[in-house]
Formats: C-alpha cells, sequence, structure tokens
C-alpha cells in the first residue's frame, strides 16, 4: 500500500506532466484550479488521468470543490 | 450521396465505411443546426447501404466526442413560451432527433462510435445509437441531466438498459457521475478501449475487418442481436417533456447558460 506522501508525490508528478509544467512549480497546497486550469473540461481531464494511472474510480462528487492537491491526495488514498 | 462538407458535420465514403466526422465548437453541441445536418446524413445513410457495410461517427473537436444537446439554443428558444409551447417546442425537436438515431440504431450497416474526451448526454446517447463504441483511454461518459431536474431525452434510458446492467442504469442516471473508458469497457458500454488519440484508428480496423463479411448476414445478425426499444424510447419522450415544464428546469437551464465556464460540465 502506497503512504500518503507517494500518492501526493505521484499526483504533483502526473499535473505537471498533464499541464506541462515544471513539477517544482506546484506543491501539495496549490490550489490547482486556479493554478493550472481554465475550465472543467481540464478538471475532468486531469481526473481521468488520474483515475487511468492509479487504476481507480473517483466519482465526480467525491472531487467536487477540491481545490488543493493534498485534499484531493486524500480522496484517492481512500480509494487505493 | 458520399461526400458532404456541412456546417457541423462532414461525411465521406472511405474504404468502405462511411465517415461522419462531427466538427460544431465548443464540443458538439446538438440543436438544431447539427440536427438538420443528422437528418440529411440520415437520407445518405440509406443511399449508402448498397456501397458501404460500415459506419464510423467521431469528433474532430478536441473537447470530446459530443457535450450533448446544446442547452443554451434549448434554454433561448424556451424561454419567450408558455409552458404548453414550451413542452411541444421540445416534443418536435425529440422526436425528430428520436427519427434520426432510430435510423441509425436501425441501419444495416454496421455502426461504430469512436469517441473521446466528453461523451455527455446526448452525446452519449448518439454512441449509444451506434453497434459498437470504441473509446479513447481519455474518453468520460456521463448523463448529467438529473442536474438540470431533466432526463435523458435522446434515447438514453431505453438504449443504456439495452446495453449494460440495471445497476449500472442507475449509478449512472441517479449520481449523474461520470466514468472513464476502463470502467465503460468493464460494465459493456464500450467494445475496444484505444489508446489516446487512436479511437478512429481502432474503428477503422474494425471497419475493415466488418467489410470482409457478407452484408446480408451482418445485416440479419445485427436485426437479432439489437431489437429497438421503440415503446420505451416513447415513454422517455413523454417523460422528458413532462418533466421539462417545471420551473426547475428553465432555473437549471439558466444556471448553466450564465455559467462563465466554457465547459460547464462537472456537477
Amino acid at each position: 500500500m502506497k503512504t500518503i506522501e507517494q500518492t501526493m508525490e505521484e499526483i504533483l508528478g502526473l499535473a505537471a506532466q498533464h499541464f506541462k509544467v515544471p513539477r517544482e512549480q506546484i506543491s501539495a497546497s496549490d490550489d490547482f484550479y486556479r493554478k493550472l486550469m481554465n475550465d472543467s473540461l481540464q478538471a475532468l481531464e486531469l481526473l481521468t488521468r488520474l483515475e487511468n494511472h492509479f487504476g481507480i474510480e473517483l466519482p465526480d462528487y467525491e472531487v467536487q470543490g477540491v481545490t488543493d492537491f493534498r485534499t484531493l491526495a486524500s480522496r484517492i488514498q481512500a480509494r487505493l | 450521396m458520399t461526400h458532404h462538407q456541412g456546417q457541423t458535420l462532414s461525411w465521406e465514403l472511405k474504404y468502405g465505411a462511411l465517415e461522419l466526422a462531427l466538427h460544431h465548437p465548443p464540443c458538439n453541441e446538438i440543436g438544431t443546426a447539427m440536427l438538420a445536418e443528422l437528418e440529411l446524413f440520415v437520407r445518405a445513410l440509406a443511399a449508402a447501404e448498397s456501397s458501404a457495410s460500415a459506419v464510423i461517427v467521431y469528433s474532430r473537436q478536441a473537447a470530446g466526442f459530443s457535450a450533448g444537446a446544446d442547452l443554451r439554443e434549448l434554454y433561448a428558444n424556451a424561454l419567450p413560451l408558455t409552458p404548453a409551447k414550451r413542452s411541444a417546442g421540445v416534443r418536435e425537436f425529440l422526436e425528430r432527433i428520436h427519427s434520426v438515431l432510430n435510423a441509425l440504431d436501425a441501419s444495416p450497416l454496421t455502426t461504430i462510435a469512436a469517441v473521446h474526451g466528453v461523451v455527455f448526454g446526448g452525446g452519449f446517447e448518439l454512441a449509444l445509437a451506434c453497434d459498437l463504441i470504441v473509446a479513447d483511454k481519455m474518453a468520460r461518459f456521463c448523463f448529467p441531466e438529473l442536474r438540470l431536474g431533466l432526463v435523458p431525452g435522446f434515447g438514453g434510458i431505453p438504449r443504456l438498459q439495452r446495453d449494460v446492467g440495471n445497476a449500472v442504469v442507475r449509478d449512472l442516471l441517479l449520481t449523474g457521475r461520470s466514468i472513464n473508458a476502463t470502467k465503460a469497457l468493464a460494465v459493456g458500454l464500450a467494445s475496444q478501449v484505444a489508446a489516446e488519440g487512436q479511437a478512429l484508428c481502432v474503428a477503422r480496423a474494425a471497419a475493415a475487418q466488418i467489410s470482409k463479411f457478407d452484408r446480408g448476414a451482418s445485416a440479419a445478425a445485427k436485426r437479432f442481436l439489437k431489437p429497438i426499444p421503440r415503446e420505451e424510447l416513447r415513454r422517455e419522450i413523454d417523460l422528458f417533456c413532462e418533466l421539462f415544464v417545471r420551473p426547475a428546469v428553465m432555473e437549471g437551464l439558466r444556471k448553466f447558460v450564465e455559467s462563465t465556464d466554457a465547459h460547464p460540465y462537472l456537477p
């Protein structure tokens, strides 16, 4: 089982790759909506990429209102 | 007509498959413009029965296959009308789109939806009218209609019930959540999952395989395997029209229309 720190690191790596930003420019407490996204389509794409990477299902309503990577990591960790 | 270049969609006969490309920005919203061209396509589909063996429906929009009904147009058209006229107007639209999707569903040609990105609402219903769904691994399927106080109106419920188990039908419809391609494959909605950007390529390979078979036998197999749930489709139109006149629907549509998000898809 992955630790929450490992999960977080993988999320940040995936987000950096997906949004084409240097990994060191994003951190766990970042508001990813504000920092990386223009619309909810991008949120959907990130959600799909995370599901594919972790091999989980993450219903939209579980991430509704989640804007920081730390909370997102805890939602994903609960499904691993 | 084996070739058509339209405003919202185009088609051409290519290697024995009639390829229908949707290209109506931002994400192939289905309103009166696309409906009119889909009606033209249905006529071309009938004419192509002797020259094609398969149909491939895909999107050229980066955002996805289709975000579904054009809710902005739906709201603008309904706003000035009395509830009775609103219901009559939406029923007319639904009868026309059902006629298109029923023709696609019943076509003797084997039909393949090659989908990516957003496959929501009416877009999902268009894909469900096809025989096979090839899903890009970044595709996302959703019936968000309950968020607006509605049910799917383009035949989604009966066609979903035809294809998958009731637990999945209820989960998709009653939670309004979206599912990815892997899940869609697991529950029997999608036939194949393709790598990112490869759904059309995979669909063309399937179409090439389909072209090897006797058309009469393929058409007979399809009729046997895939009956059209006409009575349920009719009841779905009635239910949609009944719900559509409720004030909560216009309020939900207003919020959607006034959203500043270019793709207000998340719940």
